[in-house]
C-alpha cells in the first residue's frame, strides 16, 4: 500500500487514484472504503465512479470540478477514515451443480491437481472469494482467494461458447461467466443463479467488494432454482 | 408512432442516445453515440433538447421507408444521403412524408452519421438508456444492430423543417486527422516510446469498431524495466492502449476495464474525431495539457449552447 494515493490524469474528465502497486486484500479494502464514502456523500461535479482492484476512477465535468478539488477532496476524506466505521462485507452464496455436462473439466483440473474431482469441489467450496471488481463482461467478477491446490491453465483453444452461469477457472483465477461468451477458462461447473439480468432489480447481482461463496447443489436442485 | 420501416439495415446501424450512466462499476460500459457533437447537433435540428435516442449508421447507410410524416436531421459523416433518390441536405431540419425512402449511398467522408427524428427514437430503457449494447443484448431494439424488417416509432417532437447552423459551425472530416490527448494515466512506461507515439502516422486497422480502433504504425516500445501490462484497472473512452505489440488501440465507448498499459488518453471533445475516422485513414497525435483540454471541452460546450439558442429562437 502507497503512504499516499497516487493521482493520475485519465483525459480531462477522469482522475485515477491509486492506492498501491499489487492485488492485494487491505489495498482493495481501501478502495472500498473511497468508494464508499463518494457513494455515500457524492462530491459536486462527479457523476460515476469505478472501483477496481487497487484503483478507483472519478468521472468528472470539467465544468463543475477539476483534478485539483478532487485531490484535495480525497486526501480531506481519507484523514477523517480513521474514525468513520465502513460497513463489513457482505457475503453472498452461489449454488453450483458441479461436474457432468455443466463442468466438462472438472475432471482436468483434478487429475492436473493430483486431486479427485470430490476433493476439487471440496476445496472450491470451502474457500471464502473477495470480489475485487467487476468487469470484461456485464457483472463478470474478478475474484480473489482461489485455493492454490487448483491453480490450473486456461485451455489451450479456448471455446467459441461458454454459456452464462458456467464456474470455471484460469491459473490463480475463478470466476463464473455472467453471460453466454467465448472462453478459455476450466469449467468445473455451473450456477443456475443469473449473474446479469438487464431487468431485474438489481440488473447485476453482486457488488465490487463484497465476498463470495460456492456451495454444491444436485441436478435436481440446480434445475428447480433454475425454473424458479 | 411508426416512423420508419427498416428496407436494409446498412453495414451497422444502432439505436444510440447519449449513453448508460452509473453501471460501469458492474462492467455495464457506457456505449451511447461515439460523436456527441454531431448527435447533439442532430437532436437540437429537429427541436429534441434532451437526449433522444438516434441511428447511428456506420460507412453503409440503412434503407428506410418512412411510415407516417415526422421531422428528421442527419449530421455526422457524409455517406450521401438520399431522399428519394434525390441529395438530402445535412445539418439540416428536412420534413419526410409517408412511403419517403431514406438512403444512403456510400462514404464520402468521415464514418458514421446520426439519424434524428423529431421526438426520438421510442425504445424502451434498459437501464436508464435506450443505447444499443450488443455484447450486453440490451437497448435499441432488442439489443442488436438494426435488421431488416424492423420497425421504429418515435415519440411525439415539435420542430419545424428548415431549419440549419452557420456552415463554419459544420466540422470537417478529413482522412489525415490530428487527434490531441493527456498523457498518462501510464506515461512513465514510456521514454522513446513516447517519441514514437507523437512523431509517427498511424493508419486505422480495419479492427475499428465502437469497442475500440486498433491502429497501425512503428511498434511503441515500452521502457525498460517495466511490465508490459497493469493490474486491471478502469478504462475512459478515449483512453491509448499499447498492447505487448506496440501497436495502439483508443478505447471507445464499450469497455470498462483493461489491464495494458495507457500510453495516452484522447482528450473528450476529439472523441468524436476518432469515430469519424475509418480504416486507411490516418492519425497523428498531438499532446496538450489539462488546463488546455479544459477550455476546449468549455468551448465546445459553448458552441453547443450557441448552436441550440440559434435553433430555438
Amino acid at each position: 500500500m502507497y503512504d499516499k494515493p497516487r493521482f493520475l490524469l485519465a483525459g480531462d474528465r477522469g482522475l485515477l487514484v491509486e492506492f498501491g502497486a499489487s492485488i492485494d486484500p487491505k489495498i482493495n479494502q481501501k478502495v472500498r472504503q473511497i468508494f464508499l464514502s463518494l457513494e455515500k456523500t457524492p462530491i459536486d461535479g462527479v457523476s460515476e465512479i469505478i472501483p477496481t482492484y487497487r484503483s478507483i476512477l472519478i468521472f468528472y465535468n470539467p465544468s463543475l470540478s477539476n483534478p485539483e478539488r478532487l485531490k484535495q477532496e480525497i486526501v480531506d476524506r481519507e484523514k477523517s477514515f480513521n474514525t468513520w466505521e465502513i460497513p463489513p462485507p457482505e457475503t453472498i452464496e452461489i449454488p453450483v451443480c458441479y461436474g457432468g455436462n455443466f463442468g466438462p473439466d472438472l475432471a482436468f483440473v483434478a487429475q492436473h491437481n493430483k486431486l479427485t474431482p470430490e476433493e476439487v469441489i471440496q476445496i472450491h467450496t470451502s474457500g471464502t472469494y473477495l470480489i475485487y471488481m467487476l468487469g470484461f463482461t456485464p457483472g463478470f467478477p474478478f475474484l480473489g482467494g482461489l485455493s492454490e491446490k487448483l491453480f490450473t491453465p486456461r485451455l489451450e483453444n479456448p471455446r467459441q461458447l461458454v454459456p452464462a452461469g458456467s464456474v470455471g477457472i484460469a491459473n490463480n483465477q475463478t470466476g463464473i461467466y455472467p453471460i453466454d461468451s467465448p472462453g478459455g477458462w476450466q469449467l468445473i461447473g455451473k450456477t443456475p443463479i443469473k449473474l446479469y439480468d438487464p431487468t431485474g432489480a438489481p440488473p447485476i447481482l453482486l457488488r465490487a467488494g463484497n465476498c463470495l461463496k460456492f456451495k454444491q447443489i444436485s441436478k435436481k436442485e440446480f434445475l428447480e432454482l433454475a425454473s424458479s | 408512432m411508426e416512423i420508419f420501416e427498416v428496407l436494409q439495415p446498412g453495414a451497422y446501424t444502432t439505436v444510440q442516445d447519449s449513453g448508460r450512466f452509473n453501471y460501469q462499476q458492474f462492467g455495464v460500459p457506457v456505449c451511447g453515440v461515439v460523436d456527441s457533437f454531431a448527435y447533439r447537433v442532430a437532436n437540437a435540428l429537429v427541436g429534441n433538447f434532451q437526449d433522444q435516442a438516434v441511428l447511428e449508421a456506420t460507412i453503409f447507410g440503412p434503407t428506410l421507408k418512412v411510415v407516417n410524416q415526422g421531422l428528421i436531421a442527419v449530421t455526422g459523416g457524409n455517406l450521401t444521403p438520399l431522399i428519394n433518390n434525390v441529395a438530402l441536405p445535412m445539418w439540416e431540419s428536412v420534413a419526410i412524408h409517408p412511403d419517403d425512402v431514406l438512403q444512403f449511398k456510400g462514404v464520402k467522408s468521415g464514418c458514421r452519421a446520426y439519424i434524428a427524428v423529431a421526438g426520438g427514437i421510442n425504445v424502451p430503457h434498459v437501464m436508464g438508456s435506450r443505447s444499443t449494447y450488443v455484447a450486453g443484448k440490451i437497448g435499441g431494439i432488442n439489443g442488436r444492430p438494426l435488421v431488416a424488417g424492423d420497425r421504429l416509432n418515435k415519440e411525439e417532437g415539435t420542430g419545424v423543417a428548415g431549419n440549419r447552423i452557420p456552415s463554419n459551425l459544420i466540422p470537417a472530416y478529413s482522412n489525415d486527422i490530428k487527434i490531441r490527448v493527456i498523457l498518462g494515466p501510464q506515461d512513465d512506461y514510456f521514454s522513446d516510446g513516447m517519441d514514437t507515439f507523437f512523431t509517427s502516422t498511424f493508419k486505422v486497422s480495419t479492427k475499428a469498431d465502437r469497442m475500440g480502433y486498433r491502429l497501425e504504425g512503428d511498434a511503441i516500445i515500452h521502457k525498460k524495466g517495466v511490465g508490459k501490462s497493469i493490474i486491471s484497472e478502469p478504462s475512459v473512452p478515449g483512453g491509448i492502449q499499447v498492447p505487448p505489440d506496440g501497436q495502439p488501440i483508443i478505447l471507445l465507448v464499450e469497455q470498462t476495464v483493461g489491464g495494458y498499459t495507457k500510453i495516452a488518453t484522447v482528450i473528450s471533445s476529439d472523441i468524436g474525431k476518432v469515430g469519424q475516422a475509418k480504416p486507411g485513414d490516418q492519425i497523428h497525435f498531438q499532446k496538450v495539457e489539462i488546463d488546455k483540454a479544459h477550455h476546449i471541452f468549455k468551448e465546445e460546450e459553448e458552441k453547443i449552447k450557441t448552436i441550440k439558442k440559434l435553433l430555438n429562437k
